[in-house]
């Protein structure tokens, strides 16, 4: 079997390995690196599960190969908290919201909503649903997500004036 | 893993990609990913050599020269999104890529993939029709044009040669102050359209379309040039009744039919999008009295 040896920062850890070249990402994030936080659903990039930033832009894990991540910068939903004992702003709004129920697609829409509302701080409800349109939910109905998402931007606007 | 096993191979120029087209056995080029990387998922494809084009920089530009939008084959959809050039002196564009997947298919997803997948339901696909876009072909006798027209070899089949890539597009840009419309019915946010509508108008001192292009995404195996209702439109004064009387014809077109929707439902799609898309264009004309 054909391998490589990339070297990837995954959540700010630079890290080695030796991959096959028909891994993907969302495979070699679970398999090799221990990281199942990033959730495969599909792994035909319909459902947005596997939702991970890199370089800082929201991909799906699954339609990437690790190859390709080389050099390169990955965030997954491991890295988003500022620390082990603290949410990040985006998860505290979920929780308080009802953002999830069985939270599998949680992560996925966590990392989308983070490029977001980096792009667009203070959205309407109306982009935050065409934002979250990649992402497959089950059981919220989106309502509850959607409000997180909104409820998000305005504590994350908050800190950045504090 | 899903993928099957395959040699993997990530040049860095043009060249040494056509080199490698011309000499591996069951080659494919992988670009954004968006459509590939399912197919590979799925075992549907089962090439022995994976050409990966994502480091060829080169192929990533983003330009106006001569009247005209110049895009490489290996810029992001994103790119396209966020592009001021784009939105400004070429509307229908940035239109229609806010339809084309979601976010993250958008941040991988290339124009030279889109174009060479050829889904017939593409926006991308049906925006290069609409502007009478010209392709760049390379292979290992050097470059050539092709008028987008001529692209579609059958359905989701592209006119290249077994040793040559698409390297680049060339889109046509139309006077400023044009109208402008992308429209299109898909079940869903961010699906492939069931059908789609592309119409530019253009509208002359005495109030008469001047020049006038419809296309029809998704109906047929490629997407369509609707010339007797852009015949029926130049040289007349723009009015609801004009618009309804020349998409008549977009409503008789030979459409296929699939799993989600029969052809006369596509048919019915066709007139009604292409009617909606030119009212939409025609309001957005610069200066329109």
């Amino acid at each position: 079997m054909e391998t490589r040896k990339i070297g990837v920062t995954v959540n700010g850890q630079r890290r080695e390995a030796e991959v096959e070249t028909r891994f993907t990402l969302a495979d070699f994030l679970r398999q090799q690196l221990g990281l199942t936080g990033t959730h495969l659903g599909c792994e035909h990039g319909v459902c947005g599960a596997c939702t991970v930033l890199l370089d800082g832009y929201s991909v799906r894990s699954c339609l990437m190969l690790a190859v390709q991540a080389n050099e390169h910068e990955i965030t997954t939903v491991e890295g988003i908290a500022p620390s082990k004992t603290e949410l990040h702003l985006l998860q505290e709004a979920f929780r308080d919201n009802h953002g999830l129920q069985c939270g599998f697609c949680t992560p996925g829409i966590l990392t989308t909503l983070i490029e977001f509302l980096r792009e667009n701080p203070d959205p309407t409800e109306a982009e935050v649903r065409i934002a979250i349109s990649g992402n497959l939910c089950r059981c919220t109905g989106y309502q509850g997500i959607v409000a997180a998402a909104l409820d998000a931007a305005k504590r994350m606007q908050g800190e950045k004036r504090g | 893993m899903k993928p099957p096993p395959f040699h993997y191979h990530d040049p860095e120029t043009v060249a040494e990609a056509v080199a490698l087209l011309g000499c591996l056995e069951n080659p494919k080029l992988l670009a954004g990913g968006q459509s590939l990387m399912p197919m590979l998922n799925m075992r549907y494809v089962l090439p022995d050599h994976v050409i990966d084009l994502n480091r060829v920089k080169a192929l990533s530009y983003l330009r106006e020269s001569g009247g005209a939008l110049e895009i490489g084959a290996m810029t992001r959809q994103r790119d396209i999104e966020f592009s001021d050039l784009v939105r400004n002196r070429c509307p229908l564009m940035h239109e229609a890529i806010l339809q084309v997947g979601h976010r993250q298919t958008r941040n991988r997803g290339t124009l030279g993939g889109s174009l060479c997948q050829l889904d017939p339901a593409a926006e991308l696909v049906t925006v290069a029709a609409a502007l009478d876009a010209t392709v760049t072909l390379t292979g290992p006798k050097g470059r050539r044009e092709l008028s987008f027209a001529g692209f579609p070899a059958g359905y989701m089949t592209p006119a290249l040669e077994p040793d040559e890539m698409l390297t680049g597009a060339r889109f046509p840009l139309w006077a400023k102050g044009h109208g402008h419309a992308f429209v299109e019915f898909s079940r869903r946010h961010g699906d492939f359209a069931v059908v789609s509508a592309a119409a530019l108008l253009e509208v002359g001192a005495s109030g008469k379309i001047t020049r006038a292009s419809v296309t029809i995404g998704g109906a047929t195996p490629a997407p369509i040039r609707a010339r007797e209702a852009e015949r029926a439109l130049v040289g007349n004064a723009a009015s609801s009744t004009l618009f309804r009387d020349a998409c008549e014809s977009c409503g008789k077109i030979e459409a296929v039919g699939d799993v989600h929707a029969p052809a006369s439902y596509r048919r019915h799609l066709a007139g009604v999008l292409a009617r909606r898309a030119l009212e939409k264009a025609h309001a957005r004309i610069e200066g329109r009295k």
